[in-house]
């Protein structure tokens, strides 16, 4: 009972803000001349820096008004010296914060692709074209965590933006701010920074040992085998899953442990990660994990491998980029209306 | 907004107690001695927990010292809200504060408070040395702060130091507007603590014997004078008017708590002498002035004895245009309350004086008659002057006249108007300054408080309130030159009051000059020169909202002219040696076709040169070590900077 009128008045609540927050955006939009993100160079330039003071800066605020108002009482001339030092200290302070955000070149940097759950680090390039070194510049994405850098005079920097991903997809890195409260913390001044930037975020393979569907199966996924002969490269241990056929049933003879063989594939021996090799009672997600998983196992090995989805097939191969492509694909699949 | 990373390092916590103990250590002598030991405890405390990197004490702990110190400051100080006791609790709290300090929050605050620190020392001094010292804290706290602000590399002290002594002298000009500019309102706000003036030295409404010559051991300066005229009077018609005294106990002479309001009409015999006075904040009502005043100075009024009493006890230096004559004649009657007062005397006690004086009347025709023979008998009957006079107990005035007669000024003008009372002459005691040193630098006239002085004033039918110096006729010297003539030579004076040790003698002077134009220039700038500067840039009768819109003017003009300072600096300032070293290092690599990525570390890209150019590997294995350390590591010395230097120019790619 409590429970539902609190809910709708959360939604009364929410209906009555929402407005505002039209507003607020379109305030925000024309303050901050937020327009479309952009994938150049944004140079720091003075209608792009925006500074407030920071907390500090309020308690420094009140500080200096109670020392004026005691200078006023006792009529120490030395205590308006002081207090009116302080006070003109805050205002360098305005501007040194200022100055030191002020012509610094930000560009978007190279993203790598990370596994779901994993953090993605956005790049960000300060170049800093001017002599003068810049200390503690900070670069946050939706002031999260911050990351802290100096860049000094003529120098470009490489900054790394943490953020913790929790789904596979496309991440857009959204908004940087990059910000400073260097010499006295007294001012905060920061800067918007909208880059075209995005993550590559890989579903998170699963976890524990998955055998690769190296048997043979009526559907033909597999190991098939090409024109070619397969050359034998070795032993490995076995693992549950693996294919009777492919067991070394001489040396399990002799009485050592279950070894399974290895072959060196070539052009002639095919790997197929098949959506249809999952268990249909798994959930898309799950059976995108596994063939994560898969993914990466085959690429270990040293077999071609080729990965069908629904609606998608790519070709067997080998290497990094199969890899890339794989993964980018599961990243990226949609499910079909079941 | 953004906290960052807010734990505190070991380098914070030592530049912070560093600078904490510099603003706390000049009020160590003002606080009780509990104070200053359990303040020196919680420091000492403080640095080896973080020495050690141990737990901060738990918060019960420190409330309980709290508490104790709370009590303690009130035991010891009898109040909690005074200026004393407010600074002693100011002092505890930055101490405990230290205590529970674990975030820079926590150490931004301290940094706040200490701020405020350094602002109570001039409650106390606003001399030229105290503020010398309190600029030194300041400088610290500051550094202290952008120490705070460093997050990745730590460019060293002396960067810090450097940056903030910058940041102090960029503010300089705004501070210089704020404070020539900006309003200044007469008077309080509120009371003042009454403790506020505790410790100023000076006269008083009483006089009893030894009273006067306890000022002789202060060389504290009373007040300074700059005459008109290029010449000063002589310095034995120098009598600087104070309290006058009229009631006598039979030990200790009293000012009226209520003093008559008229000055009496008088002729003035002689030139006016044209000075003006700037005295020292007393906490008493009196303005000194040479006898006899002939105007009043604004806020202050004169009494019919002719003292000039301000509006309000004296807390602020205070210069007025003074206007005298030294010679004078008063005609009129006196009236009858004057005269029964300047007759009274106790109804008993010091029979022998009153048995004196009445022998000595009866020898003489008239009051003058009986004046010189009183003073004839301080000049011939053995009488000495001396700073160190033995104690009187009962009938101070026989034992001083007939037994010790050994005394300072106070106790000649007391026997002295004592005796004309008992005489049936009308008189009172003047208390004052005599003298003063005359600044040969700057012609400027000191008076200090080991020049107080008292004298007396007999009622003659002829001249009025007439002047009569006892200490005069025992020691000529003592108005004529000074004390320090006049004392004997084993007796104890202020240093450097005997006129010994000549150089030091100028320098004293010298000292004094430019404390004299710190005092009228600074200290003393008031409501009336902001209207005088104003009138000299052609805005008259200046009201405060003009000041406000000239201040914000000027403020506009000096920020704007620091804000394009700092930008232009972009272009000016130098690079790091250290980063122009690497800079030409890369660049020579980068000319045969290895050119650093802007996002590859120096480490990686050592690597990848390395290996595209084996042949050189180990020097630029070398340079790139040579630069991570210098510009990563710790303190660097110069030595690494050159031999940096020497390894890029001499690398050949």
């Amino acid at each position: 009972m409590t429970g539902s009128t609190s809910s709708r008045a959360a939604t009364f609540l929410s209906q009555l803000t929402t407005p505002f927050r039209g507003l607020r955006s379109i305030v925000e939009r024309w303050l901050f001349q937020f327009g479309n993100p952009l994938t150049a160079t944004i140079v720091l330039v003075q209608r792009r820096i925006f500074i407030l003071p920071s907390r500090y800066g309020l308690l420094f605020m009140c500080a200096v008004l109670m020392m004026l108002t005691g200078s006023i009482n006792y009529n120490l001339s030395l205590g308006f010296i002081l207090t009116f030092l302080l006070a003109s200290l805050g205002v360098s302070a305005i501007l040194h914060t200022f100055r030191n955000l002020a012509r610094l070149k930000i560009s978007p940097g190279k993203v790598t692709p990370v596994f779901a759950g994993d953090v993605a680090r956005f790049t960000l390039l300060i170049d800093n074209p001017t002599y003068l070194e810049r200390y503690s510049i900070g670069v946050t994405l939706h002031r999260r965590e911050s990351v802290y850098i100096d860049v000094p005079g003529r120098q470009s920097i490489s900054v790394g933006v943490p953020l913790v991903t929790t789904r596979r997809g496309v991440l857009p890195a959204g908004r940087f701010t990059v910000f400073t409260q260097f010499p006295l913390g007294l001012c905060y001044a920061w800067a918007y920074a909208d880059f075209d930037v995005e993550c590559l975020v890989y579903p998170r393979p699963e976890a524990g040992r998955v055998p690769l569907p190296l048997a043979d199966s009526n559907d033909g996924g597999g190991v098939t085998r090409g024109a070619g002969q397969e050359d034998f490269a070795g032993l490995r241990s076995y693992q549950p899953g693996d294919s009777p056929r492919h067991i070394a049933w001489k040396a399990a003879a002799r009485g050592e442990t279950l070894l399974t063989k290895q072959f060196s594939g070539r052009a002639d021996l095919e790997l197929w990660l098949d959506w249809r090799h999952t268990p249909e009672h798994m959930g898309v997600e799950e059976r995108l994990s596994r063939l994560a998983r898969w993914v990466i196992d085959a690429h270990g090995s040293t077999l071609n491998f080729g990965l069908r989805l629904p609606g998608l097939t790519l070709a067997a191969a080998s290497g990094h980029a199969q890899r890339e492509r794989c993964l980018e694909a599961l990243a990226l699949f949609k499910a079909e209306t079941q | 907004m953004t906290p960052g990373s807010d734990k505190l390092v070991d380098r914070h916590i030592s530049w912070l107690l560093g600078s904490l103990a510099l603003v706390t250590a000049p009020h160590i002598e003002r606080l009780p001695w509990w104070i200053t030991l359990l303040v020196v405890t919680l420091f000492a405390w403080r640095a080896y927990l973080a020495l050690y990197d141990l737990r901060l004490p738990h918060k019960w702990l420190l409330m309980l010292i709290a508490i104790g110190a709370l009590g303690g400051i009130y035991i010891t100080y009898g109040r909690i809200l005074g200026r004393d006791s407010g600074v002693a609790l100011l002092i505890v709290m930055l101490a405990l504060k230290l205590m529970e300090m674990a975030t820079l929050r926590d150490a931004m605050i301290l940094i706040f408070i200490a701020y405020f620190l350094v602002i109570t020392n001039f409650l106390y001094s606003q001399s030229i040395p105290t503020t010398v010292f309190m600029l030194i804290a300041m400088w610290a706290i500051t550094s202290t702060m952008v120490g705070f602000q460093f997050r990745q590399r730590q460019p060293g002290y002396r960067y810090q130091l450097r940056f903030a002594g910058i940041m102090l002298l960029q503010s300089t000009p705004l501070m210089l507007v704020l404070f020539v500019l900006f309003p200044r309102m007469q008077g309080p706000l509120w009371g003042m603590p009454q403790d506020a003036l505790a410790s100023a030295t000076g006269l008083s409404e009483e006089m009893s014997p030894g009273s006067v010559s306890s000022l002789l051991l202060s060389d504290a300066v009373a007040f300074r004078v700059t005459f008109e005229s290029a010449i000063p009077p002589a310095t034995q018609q120098l009598y600087w008017r104070g309290p006058v005294m009229w009631d006598f106990d039979g030990y200790t002479w009293t000012a009226p708590r209520v003093p008559y309001p008229t000055p009496r009409p008088f002729d003035a015999l002689d030139n006016e002498v044209a000075y003006s006075v700037t005295v020292e904040p007393h906490g008493k009502r009196w303005l000194f002035a040479l006898d006899l005043p002939l105007r009043t100075p604004a806020r202050a009024s004169m009494t019919s004895d002719f003292q000039i009493l301000f509006q309000s006890p004296l807390t602020n230096r205070l210069r007025y245009d003074m206007l005298s004559t030294l010679r004078y004649r008063d005609r009129s009657e006196l009236p009858r309350y004057e005269m029964q007062r300047a007759l009274r005397l106790p109804g008993d006690g010091n029979p022998r004086a009153r048995a004196m004086a009445a022998d000595m009347r009866k020898r003489t025709v008239d009051d003058r008659a009986y004046i010189n023979m009183v003073l004839a008998m301080f000049r011939n009957d053995n009488f000495s002057y001396t700073t160190t006079p033995p104690l009187l107990r009962a009938d101070p005035v026989d034992e001083f006249l007939l037994s010790t007669r050994a005394g300072y000024c106070e106790h000649y003008a007391s026997a002295f108007t004592f005796l004309m009372r008992a005489g049936g002459v009308p008189a009172r005691v003047v208390t004052g300054y005599q003298g003063g040193e005359f600044n040969t630098f700057s012609n400027y006239m000191i008076v200090r408080q080991a020049d107080a002085h008292a004298w007396s004033e007999v009622w003659l039918k002829d001249s009025g309130w007439t002047r009569v110096d006892p200490t005069a006729a025992v020691s000529p010297a003592r108005v004529q030159t000074g004390v320090a003539a006049a004392v004997p030579q084993n007796e104890q004076l202020p240093l450097m009051l005997r006129g010994e040790y000549r150089w030091l003698h100028g320098a004293r002077l010298t000292w004094d000059l430019l404390a004299n134009s710190w005092n009228q220039l600074v200290l003393g700038y008031t409501m009336d020169n902001q209207r005088q500067l104003m009138q000299r840039i052609g805005i008259s009768d200046a009201t405060w909202q003009t000041l406000v819109i000239v201040m914000m003017l000027t403020t506009g003009v000096v920020t704007l002219a620091l804000a394009l300072l700092l930008l232009l600096s972009f272009r000016r300032s130098r690079p790091d040696p250290v980063i122009a070293a690497y800079a030409r290092f890369c660049r020579r690599l980068a000319n045969r076709g290895v050119t650093r990525h802007p996002s590859e570390g120096p480490d990686a890209f050592c690597k990848r040169a390395a290996a595209i150019r084996p042949e050189i590997a180990a020097a630029i294995g070398s340079i790139s070590r040579l630069y991570v350390h210098l510009r990563y590591g710790r303190e660097a010395g110069s030595d690494e900077i050159n031999e940096l230097k020497r390894a890029v120019a001499v690398f050949r790619a």
